[in-house]
């Protein structure tokens, strides 16, 4: 047993319904109790669908347990084929159907549906949301691909956007644009927005395009060793790597045609003397591992930012995280549990956050500016207006993404600087940029669940030590720009430590800055 | 006084009900800790279940999960599917833990889920054993939120329910008032009660376990929200007696309800009339607002919370509307009863849900105004109905006269929404 209160992922079913709700023309039965339709909320709220995910939901409840429950799952099936009238169905069991073994399989395989049903085995008490869509669409691609000819002109799937996908509608627009440039047509998009039908003629394109590789990769590695078709292995987020994508898309085509660049902005705009003072501003980054390995090189390599650490919350990716980890010089954190991740991010205080609706929460009581990079998100994430991450659009959307906190972040800095002043007093409380708010209540997240407070702002006495911070030097680190605060406290204390020192005056506030100066 | 004489007609006590079994699309009683852990202020609740559950929980609690959460779930893992008694041990490590991490924790519930009841981990002898270790200072209790029992509201029913039988016994009358209401409510409801000259009051649940309520033989009681079944048939069991009224919703429901109380009490009527003339007054002309956009407007309700009855009850007869379908998951008769008295004939009543036939339904019958879960709301209104999403009326406070203007606004804000809006969705 393991005690949580925020899931980075939900179960697997869930990511079996994001692939069912991104299709058309399939139908999800689902062997679960009553409750279990809450998912759907997922989709019609935070997505805002304007139509109920294609699922059917058995909804057995305690009086079915016991055989009632199998006929109680054959009657949702040939319901749900009947009204819906599917080209193919998909048929599993939640988290407590998989304890009742009624074997959904077995009992959709033996009613003779005249369309083809794709059993789906998600083990929910080991996996995980993405596994969940991972395998489903791996399946659907298994059981409906068809041997079939290469198209006459060249073309390439799009494989791995779903339902509930961090940006998935705009990426897909994005890169459908930017391999028309190349001279390469889109065959399918799977799963978002394909039929089964669609997926029957997967074959028929020259490689595919692997866009997300924890919702497709088993889909494209069956799809290579079976048909023979070569997937991308690089993720088109940010400049160099949507150039290394185009490069590596025209090796695979033998094309020559270049990408428009003339609306890309991000190096002209990164590189004009506003943005200096992004120079070595320390980041860290959490998410799913396919944007945060992307998203770290963009922040070192293309924004000038120092990344101070990185992570993700899906073991799947863990090696590919630790490879770019080890590039930066960090090292990788790998964990479900937020409370670690809230401890890393307070250990290394860094100047911003790039992560999930999570770390916004974690960044919001730590005062420290965030960017959401990656899902789990919350519906300001699931924007009306066109915003990719991916291709050179993507890199734009990004850049005014990372950017726009610091800003604010700028502007606080002056706020704080003219603290003094009789507009800006201290007692006048934080701007309106309530993302920026320092830590004031103990209460404002689940980290409290562990009784934690945070030292800053706390009496003079530090935590954890013996150190007193003498009044002038209390005075003086509170004109130090909040988001560093933190750090520069600890490394004064750290300093004293290591000195012996049991106050902290003015002049061991300057020695302890003049000894960790950059 | 109020003309509580059943209408034309007659009411819908009678009436037919239509009963349906399939698929069913509600929440699980788990949800119930959303609401009861911000009114129970020092106590925790412990699911133990799955994956599902805690993604329940985070996605039903939204932001909510990111305020000092007091809940949390005990995510089974393979091992503990193993073997039962690695269950009992990896449950007091965790309950442990918690305890040590959150010491201003003093009522722990250990709450079951669909995966927890099917493979029988028996929380209760759980609970038994965590009470006697951490007693004193905390009280471990049971009770089962899963999807397979129990239906959005009726948590809160099993969680009253499983504090009854601990509770203190009393020899007095009193007055036990029980449903949790947000603490703004449950003021104006003691004040009011309080003019009248009843103030022998105890509440379930109370705010804290220290102001812990008492029952016994000469306990009567009032049910505030209709959803508290078991907690009913507990009380009974401890000898308590019941206040059959109409649910405080609207101004002619709080007056009934507030009436069957005072008649209990030996209220006179001038006093009834001198506490009640003014906010009376209030709550009618606030309604009337509100009522200009529901007259005439016809109503068709999805089953959720078991406020159905009530609702519609209020809706038909202060607002002017008319219900086509009045859906309920669940129906009590000893508590819907006196509501369905008071609902004008003419409704079909439902009871459970056959999700995809009901949705036929609504089609067929086009009304103006569809009362209706999340998963569902969206998806109608794209088919151009205009939908009214149920769970607000859980969590927003509803009851008694000064929030009987703002709950006939909940329902005419959709329809005003609508005749605003001069965009039309590109197809």
């Amino acid at each position: 047993m393991k005690l949580t209160v925020w899931t980075y992922e939900g179960p697997p079913h869930v990511g079996a319904m994001r692939v069912a709700t991104a299709m058309k023309g399939l139908h999800y039965v689902l062997h679960a109790p009553q409750g279990d339709t809450y998912a759907d909320l997922l989709f019609t709220m935070i997505e805002r669908r304007n139509h109920r995910p294609p699922v059917s939901y058995t909804t057995f409840q305690a009086r079915d347990l016991g055989s009632d429950t199998a006929t109680l799952f054959k009657t949702a099936c040939q319901d749900a084929v009947d009204r819906f009238d599917p080209q193919a169905i998909i048929v599993g069991a939640s988290c407590t159907a998989e304890l009742i073994q009624d074997d959904p399989a077995g009992l959709a395989e033996t009613m003779d549906l005249k369309i083809p049903v794709i059993a789906l085995e998600l083990p929910s008490y080991s996996r995980k949301e993405n596994f969940g869509a991972d395998e489903t669409f791996y399946q659907i691609v298994r059981g409906l691909a068809a041997p079939q000819d290469r198209s006459a002109r060249i073309t390439c799937n799009l494989l791995g956007p779903t339902a509930l996908g961090f940006r998935n509608r705009d990426d897909v627009e994005e890169l459908t644009g930017l391999l028309s440039d190349l001279g390469v047509d889109v065959n399918v998009v799977a799963p978002l927005g394909a039929t089964p039908a669609d997926i029957a003629r997967l074959p028929a394109a020259h490689f595919n395009v692997l866009m997300y590789p924890e919702t497709g990769e088993a889909a494209a590695r069956w799809l290579e060793k079976t048909y023979g078709q070569p997937f991308t292995k690089t993720v088109p987020i940010g400049v160099a790597a949507t150039r290394d994508f185009i490069a590596e898309v025209q090796a695979i085509t033998g094309l020559t045609a270049t990408a428009d660049e003339s609306r890309l902005r991000l190096p002209w705009w990164s590189a004009s003397v506003d943005s200096t003072y992004l120079t070595g501003k320390r980041v860290f980054l959490f998410g799913d591992g396919t944007h945060v390995c992307a998203m770290a090189r963009m922040a070192r390599d293309e924004m000038g930012f120092e990344v101070a650490g990185l992570g993700c919350y899906n073991r799947e990716q863990a090696r590919a995280v630790r490879a770019v980890a080890r590039d930066m010089g960090v090292e990788a954190l790998i964990t479900d549990d937020y409370l670690e991740v809230e401890q890393a991010i307070e250990a290394l205080a860094p100047e911003m956050i790039m992560g999930t609706q999570m770390e916004r929460h974690i960044g919001k009581r730590l005062g420290i500016p965030c960017a959401v990079i990656s899902a789990p998100v919350h519906v300001q994430d699931y924007p009306a207006r066109y915003s990719p991450v991916m291709g050179f659009e993507g890199a734009n959307v990004i850049f005014d993404t990372l950017v726009h906190p610091l800003v604010m972040g700028l502007e606080e800095h002056l706020l704080t600087m003219f603290r003094d002043d009789f507009e800006f007093h201290d007692a006048a409380g934080p701007s309106h940029h309530g993302g920026h708010a320092p830590v004031a209540m103990s209460d404002a997240s689940g980290g409290s669940i562990s009784g934690k407070m945070m030292p800053d702002e706390a009496p003079s006495v530090a935590e954890g030590s013996n150190v007193i911070w003498l009044s002038d030097a209390e005075r003086e680190l509170k004109k130090i720009p909040f988001f560093v605060r933190g750090k520069a406290r600890r490394n004064t204390e750290a300093f004293a430590a290591q000195k012996g020192l049991q106050q902290i005056s003015l002049d061991t506030l300057y020695e302890a800055k003049a000894h960790y100066a950059r | 006084m109020n003309d509580l004489t059943p209408t034309p007609g007659g009411g819908c006590r009678s009436a037919p009900v239509l009963k349906q079994r399939g698929q069913r699309e509600v929440f699980c009683g788990l949800t119930g800790i959303i609401w009861l852990h911000r009114k129970m202020q020092d106590a925790f609740f412990l699911v133990v279940g799955s994956r599902t559950c805690a993604h329940l929980l985070q996605s039903a609690a939204g932001v909510m999960i990111f305020a000092e959460p007091r809940f949390g779930t005990a995510i089974l893992e393979e091992q503990d599917l193993a073997g039962m008694k690695d269950a009992h041990t990896e449950l007091d490590r965790e309950v442990a833990r918690l305890l040590d991490r959150r010491p201003d924790i003093r009522q722990l519930f250990l709450v079951g889920s669909c995966p927890s009841e099917v493979i029988k981990i028996d929380l209760a002898r759980a609970a038994e054993r965590l009470t006697q270790v951490h007693a004193p200072h905390v009280r471990v209790l049971n009770y089962s939120g899963s999807g397979i029992e129990t239906t959005f509201t009726e948590g809160e029913d099993a969680c009253l329910a499983s504090m009854v039988p601990v509770l203190k016994d009393t020899p007095a009358r009193e007055l036990l008032l029980v449903g949790a209401l947000p603490d703004v409510v449950e003021d104006q409801m003691l004040s009011l009660l309080g003019q009248m000259g009843i103030d022998n009051i105890r509440l379930l649940p109370a705010r804290r376990i220290d102001e812990t309520t008492a029952v016994g033989a000469n306990t009567v009681f009032a049910l505030t929200q209709p959803f508290l079944g078991e907690t009913h048939a507990a009380l009974m069991r401890r000898g308590a007696r019941h206040i059959p009224a109409p649910m405080p919703f609207g101004e002619e429901g709080t007056t009934a309800w507030l009436r069957a109380v005072a008649a209990e009490f030996g209220v006179d009527d001038a006093t009834f009339d001198a506490v009640t003339a003014a906010p009376r007054a209030r709550a009618r002309k606030a309604i009337a607002q509100a009522a200009e956009h529901l007259n005439g407007k016809s109503i068709f309700f999805f089953p959720d919370s078991q406020l159905e009855i009530p609702l519609a009850r209020f809706l038909t007869r202060e607002c002017g509307m008319t219900a086509v379908e009045v859906g309920s998951p669940y129906i009590h008769d000893a508590i819907h009863g006196p509501d369905l008295d008071l609902l004008p004939a003419g409704p079909q009543i439902s009871e459970g849900q056959d999700v995809d036939l009901q949705l036929d339904r609504v089609r067929a019958a086009r009304p103006d105004l569809t009362v209706c879960g999340l998963g569902l709301a969206n998806p109608l209104e794209a088919e151009g109905l205009t939908t009214k999403w149920a769970i607000e009326l859980v969590f927003t406070p509803v009851h008694f006269y000064e929030q009987a203007g703002d709950l006939a606004g909940l329902f005419s804000r959709p329809i005003r929404r609508k005749s605003v809006l001069r965009v039309e969705a590109a197809e």
